[in-house]
């Protein structure tokens, strides 16, 4: 008893001193809750639709930040993972008869396999050559999907995989938690000892070689990782869809992720998440004008990106709270000094 | 021999396509660090304003040569000046604008002219039986006008004034600016000269392919796998990397089963194995980082 008592005051005290103490953690927190109780005031299906492939794609974004934004290893073909996840969980769906919960996990690891293929050629090219490279390596797959159409259905795609789960609302919770929790393990890895390698490496890399650490490995391993967690997007979006087609390795969806994320502010995983979540229920919102609807969403881009291109929820961030000259903590930007040190925030 | 011939002529064709599109693309990457998505969309543009001109208006097709090759490259500095230039310094948000340029340019294509399948005359009628295949001469003015105006930048940017100073701002953009070079009129002239040659491939090729608001897409990844394969700012190796390529194109689509499905994978196959030998492309050269 006591000890409930203890952890429950422990709780407390963490969302007193810690939490509430900062706009953007509130907001987090206010987003959590938000999403996990969508369900309880509506069951409109079309909310909950777009709810699920928000999620999905927001786990999709969030790790092109990790690998592109973190590790600056700047990728333009990350439908590549998607697609592999997907036609992954796919087929191991339909032609081994594996539930939902085992192929998506095992079309993550065919990504991971497949961000190794593409990594280790791509370890020696850097900036915009890297860049331009990895562009090549989903339509090569796509290539050969339209190449062998009686394994991959071809223009079709696989079809009649198995449904995620019985109903909408399991669905729209599975998606969700597994997007809240895949981000706040992306999220901790780009905070711990390793992050900060793959910080490292972005910023110089010659410098890292320096102190002795691995880049190689080091790199490889935010391929993997990255590979992993847009794989397991992938696997989720085909069981959700319940279809897996060439649409998911087009350039397009490449070029998708890229906007999501740099229009949220990359280096940040908070921003591509932040971003998908405003931007793909827009594109449902600008479904009432169809023909125009592309047109206003690359308008919508380049008008946010002139007055705030360091990515919409960084420049938020920076409107609400401030960082203190001395002891780089933040607090809200109401304050006049700094709530830890009490130095002049100016 | 049929066969030999129809490959060389399609190899020779979108070789120099790809030519003229990755020299345009590198020029405005190398003067201003500028990754340009919409540069095949200028393409795409300056092919739809050739079809306005001749077959809404009917007038000539080499009016709407000229039409098409002014209106982009206008456009180009009207789009550099609106949206790149203010964010220049940040290369991600450059890289999304000009996505998002060349999204909205194939949106507008296609509100105007819809989506369908579009043709456009040729500028000279008539072909000409090699070996029993008919060669047309717009297919042998397509490639001489590209080789001519290859020549031509060629001296532009060996001979003149204005290509020194291109070519030093590519070289050290701080050191140019140091030297009296106004950096920011050469970059804005460069992003002409770069979209003024996308708009004259669009126009050259136009007679030989159909029009369709997606049409940039393909040309851009091979742009791309071009650039890649022949070194970033090598003029000799973005050309010699498009005809590997367009070749390489030709070949897949006329030998290989599947082969109009193959023949973008087996090229950028290509430009992938030739990267692992040499990962600073064919003539590119291995400068040091850039810290």
């Amino acid at each position: 008893m006591d000890l409930i008592f203890f952890y429950l005051r422990k709780l407390f005290n963490i969302i007193k001193n810690e939490v509430l103490v900062l706009p953007s953690r509130i907001i987090v927190v206010l987003f959590f809750l938000f999403l996990l109780l969508i369900p309880l005031f509506t069951s409109d299906p079309y909310l909950l639709r777009i709810f699920t492939l928000t999620s999905i794609f927001a786990i999709l974004a969030a790790s092109w930040d990790l690998l592109s934004g973190f590790t600056g290893q700047m990728n333009f073909g990350h439908a590549l993972f998607f697609g592999v996840g997907a036609y992954g969980a796919a087929m191991l769906n339909k032609y081994a008869g594996i539930p939902p919960w085992g192929t998506i996990p095992l079309g993550g690891l065919g990504a991971v396999l497949a961000g190794l293929i593409i990594g280790i050629p791509c370890l020696r090219l850097r900036g915009t050559y890297l860049a331009l490279t990895t562009l090549a390596f989903p339509i090569i797959l796509m290539g050969l999907v339209f190449a062998f159409p009686n394994i991959t259905g071809g223009e079709l795609g696989i079809s009649g995989i198995a449904r995620l789960a019985k109903s909408r609302v399991a669905d729209y919770y599975i998606a969700v938690v597994v997007m809240l929790g895949l981000c706040t393990i992306m999220w901790k890895i780009t905070d711990s000892n390793t992050g900060i390698i793959f910080h490292a490496i972005r910023e110089d890399e010659l410098a890292v070689r320096a102190s002795g650490i691995n880049t190689t490995r080091y790199k490889l391993l935010a391929f993997s990782l990255s590979g992993f967690f847009a794989g397991i997007s992938g696997g989720l979006y085909a069981h959700f869809m319940r279809i897996a087609g060439p649409s998911t390795l087009e350039v397009s969806m490449s070029f998708q992720v890229v906007i999501w994320a740099i229009f949220g502010g990359i280096v940040t995983i908070y921003g591509p998440v932040g971003a998908v979540f405003v931007l793909f229920p827009l594109m449902e919102v600008l479904r009432f004008w169809q023909d125009y609807r592309i047109l206003m969403f690359a308008c919508v881009v380049l008008l946010i990106l002139l007055y705030m291109p360091d990515g919409l929820f960084r420049w938020l961030r920076e409107k609400i709270e401030k960082e203190c000259p001395r002891c780089k903590i933040r607090s809200i930007a109401t304050r006049k000094t700094c709530r830890i040190c009490t130095a002049q925030l100016d | 021999m049929v066969l030999l011939i129809d490959i060389i002529m399609s190899g020779l064709i979108s070789g120099s396509v790809f030519a003229l599109l990755a020299i345009g693309f590198s020029l405005i990457f190398g003067v201003a660090r500028i990754v340009n998505i919409a540069h095949t969309a200028f393409y795409m543009v300056a092919a739809y304003c050739i079809y306005f001109v001749t077959q809404r208006m009917g007038l000539h097709p080499l009016w709407g040569m000229v039409t098409a090759i002014v209106l982009v490259t206008l456009l180009g500095i009207i789009a550099y000046k609106l949206f790149i230039n203010p964010i220049r310094e940040h290369h991600g948000a450059v890289l999304i604008a000009t996505i998002a340029l060349a999204m909205a340019f194939q949106e507008v294509m296609g509100l105007i002219f819809t989506g369908s399948y579009l043709s456009v005359p040729k500028l000279i009628q008539g072909y000409h039986v090699i070996l029993g295949v008919k060669v047309f001469y717009q297919q042998l003015l397509t490639f001489g006008a590209a080789l001519l105006i290859l020549a031509g930048l060629w001296s532009l940017l060996m001979r003149t004034k204005l290509g020194l100073a291109v070519r030093s701002t590519a070289q050290d953009r701080e050191v140019a600016n140091l030297m009296g070079i106004n950096e920011a009129r050469v970059a804005m002239m460069t992003m002409g000269l770069s979209v003024g040659l996308a708009a004259f491939t669009g126009a050259v090729v136009v007679p030989l392919t159909v029009l369709e608001p997606h049409m940039w897409m393909h040309p851009l990844i091979m742009m791309m796998a071009v650039v890649v394969l022949g070194g970033l700012g090598s003029l000799k190796g973005s050309f010699l990397g498009a005809y590997i390529l367009g070749f390489a194109e030709a070949l897949v689509v006329f030998l290989a089963p599947m082969g109009a499905f193959l023949k973008g994978s087996v090229a950028l196959s290509i430009m992938i194995l030739v990267l692992i030998i040499r990962p600073e492309g064919l003539f590119g050269v291995s400068f040091e980082e850039e810290r």
